[in-house]
């Protein structure tokens, strides 16, 4: 057992939320294992793998840098200048857990703030596996699933969500 | 109507080189009113493809020009589009986004329909009058629905020139899509990227096949491929792309752009992205188009990349990937897009992941390059509020040429803007 508590879990997904809001996402890349995915799926196929389903992000670990790379350059239109986002995450639950990995879901609202539009609201579920590696938790898979029946007046994913 | 006929929207000059569009046809709430009933009521317009409903009963919901639909198949398996409203009092017939349906019930006051859309259940008939005839109340369909090699389109106008006719020199551009699929059959892969944009829907439009924006507004992406080992030569002289790239007209509006390929293909031309385990799999489909259409055409559809427009508001990028996307106006400001993968039939796994995976590299709302595109319409949206001030975007890029124009050019936007102008000055009983 990796013995993770919700505690534990709770206070490393609000440190990573806190990285993210605060745009430190090379910080956040050090929360990450060597092989981590990121996803997010099409809100009309939420359960489903990105090898036959179109998904709207499916990046492994060398996309991910890539992404962090591109949203750290002025160029990326789309987040410069940065969007003000705010997340809340709750339902924190420990689904599953053994010697390495430890499966976790929560649900989320991030707020996304950006110029003087109305704010944009992503509601959703975290579908997280951490693995215990490098002498702490480490994230190995990190889905969010919009709820959202489609990305209605939500725009791009173009922030880390 | 008389104030719109009066008021220039689109200047066009060939002999002066002059082209511009009025910035108020982005704003104007009467524009978009005309443009319902003069573009998206007589242009033949994007339902879906037929690879989404498969067997009789299956069934996909969506609005199309407003209207809400079903895109169906019927009991003898025909691809059939119905209103989605019932004949009684208005209400859905069906809410749910896809499935399949023996039936199509009113749970209002319990009208049901079957398949073929024909009226067969009707709680309490006994208190029509005897002129009440259920086949008056079958589910009315669109005046006109056809389909070109998989895709259905619609058109509200009953008089409209057959599809084949409208379509003009897209079928070639089409063709060379379908031509990917030795069976010569493509499906749309499940999984729909579904969002808006806070911009006139024609900007989107211009940006789906405008490569003059590509250096400054996709730097990020280009930098990825670069530093994921893909090639990038210098631009020959004249040009500012890494690689020759036309614009053509193609008639009733319909445009294109016309690549040779840099940036990978699926279908085939394997960039370093796609991964080692993957090349003999690209190699593989490479030598299967080349024995079935020949050295000459296996090129023309693996080695170069197209975004076609159909007018009015269907793209079909053939470039990272297939994109089928088409979008519909909410508000002069604001629109919806509506994005899918289309893919051979018989694709392998591997093929179908690579090409997957190499759709969400530039496109959708998460993908390197979109975002940046939306952000780009959504600063034009902000922008042109100052239309009164400055009433006129310039279109003239490559108007002093002879011959060949190329993708940074602008001759294809202003193919658009000439169709665009030209139905809006036919009044259409608005």
């Amino acid at each position: 057992m990796a013995n993770m508590t919700r505690q534990q879990a709770e206070d490393f997904l609000y440190a990573e939320a806190a990285l993210l809001d605060g745009w430190e996402l090379d910080e956040w890349l050090a929360l990450l294992t060597d092989d981590a995915v990121y996803r997010v799926p099409s809100n009309d196929k939420p359960i489903s793998d990105p090898k036959d389903t179109l998904f709207t992000i499916a990046d492994d670990i060398h996309r991910i840098r890539a992404r962090v790379t591109r949203l750290k350059d002025k160029n990326a239109h789309a987040e410069f200048p940065p969007s003000r986002t705010r997340r809340m995450i709750s339902n924190v639950r420990i689904l599953a857990q053994d010697a390495h990995a430890i499966k976790i879901e929560a649900n989320f609202i991030v707020h996304r703030f950006r110029r003087n539009e109305s704010v944009r609201q992503y509601v959703g579920q975290y579908r997280y596996v951490l693995r215990v590696e490098r002498g702490g938790f480490r994230i190995a898979v990190r889905e969010a699933i919009i709820d959202a029946m489609e990305l209605g007046s939500l725009s791009s994913v173009s922030f880390i969500l | 109507m008389s104030e719109l006929r009066e008021q220039a929207w689109v200047i066009n000059q060939p002999e002066a080189m002059h082209f511009a569009v009025n910035r108020a046809t982005l704003v104007d709430p009467q524009v978009l009113e005309f443009e319902r009933r003069r573009i998206f009521d007589t242009c033949w317009i994007y339902v879906g493809h037929e690879s989404e409903v498969r067997a009789p009963g299956d069934f996909r919901t969506r609005t199309v020009c407003g209207r809400p639909l079903i895109f169906c198949r019927d009991s003898s398996n025909t691809v059939r589009v119905y209103l989605n409203t019932c004949r009684h009092r208005g209400a859905m017939v069906c809410r749910e986004a896809e499935g399949n349906a023996k039936h199509f019930t009113c749970f209002y006051h319990g009208w049901t329909y079957d398949r073929d859309g024909a009226l067969y259940g009707l709680p309490g008939q006994s208190a029509y009058p005897p002129n009440f005839n259920r086949a008056d109340f079958a589910l009315k369909e669109p005046p006109r629905v056809a389909s070109y090699r998989g895709f259905v389109f619609l058109n509200f106008d009953a008089g409209a020139m057959p599809l084949d006719d409208y379509l003009a020199g897209a079928k070639e551009y089409i063709d060379l899509i379908i031509d990917q699929s030795p069976s010569g059959e493509m499906e749309v892969i499940p999984g729909a990227q579904e969002y808006d944009i806070r911009a006139n829907w024609k900007l989107l439009v211009e940006n789906s096949f405008d490569d003059y924006h590509l250096l400054s507004t996709h730097s990020t992406w280009l930098n990825y491929l670069k530093n994921s080992g893909v090639e990038m030569k210098r631009p020959e002289q004249g040009h500012m792309l890494p690689a020759h790239g036309v614009g053509k007209v193609l008639g009733n509006g319909h445009a294109v752009i016309d690549n040779v390929n840099f940036r990978g293909r699926p279908v085939a031309r394997w960039i370093p992205i796609y991964g080692e385990a993957a090349k003999p799999e690209i190699e593989r489909i490479r030598a299967e188009l080349v024995a079935r259409l020949g050295e000459a055409r296996a090129a023309r559809v693996a080695d170069t990349n197209r975004n076609l427009v159909v007018f009015p508001n269907l793209v079909l990028n053939d470039g990272s990937s297939v994109t089928i996307r088409t979008f519909h106006p909410l508000a002069p400001d604001h629109m919806q897009v509506r994005a899918c993968a289309l893919g051979p039939k018989e694709e392998s796994a591997t093929a179908r992941a690579v090409r997957l995976d190499s759709f969400l590299t530039f496109y959708g709302p998460g993908g390197f390059a979109t975002p940046d595109d939306i952000e780009a319409l959504e600063a034009v949206q902000t922008g042109v509020s100052s239309y009164r001030e400055i009433p006129w975007s310039v279109m003239t890029r490559g108007m002093a040429k002879e011959g060949e124009q190329l993708n940074t050019d602008e001759l294809h936007l202003r193919e658009f803007w000439i169709q665009w102008d030209k139905l809006m000055r036919i009044p259409r009983g608005d």
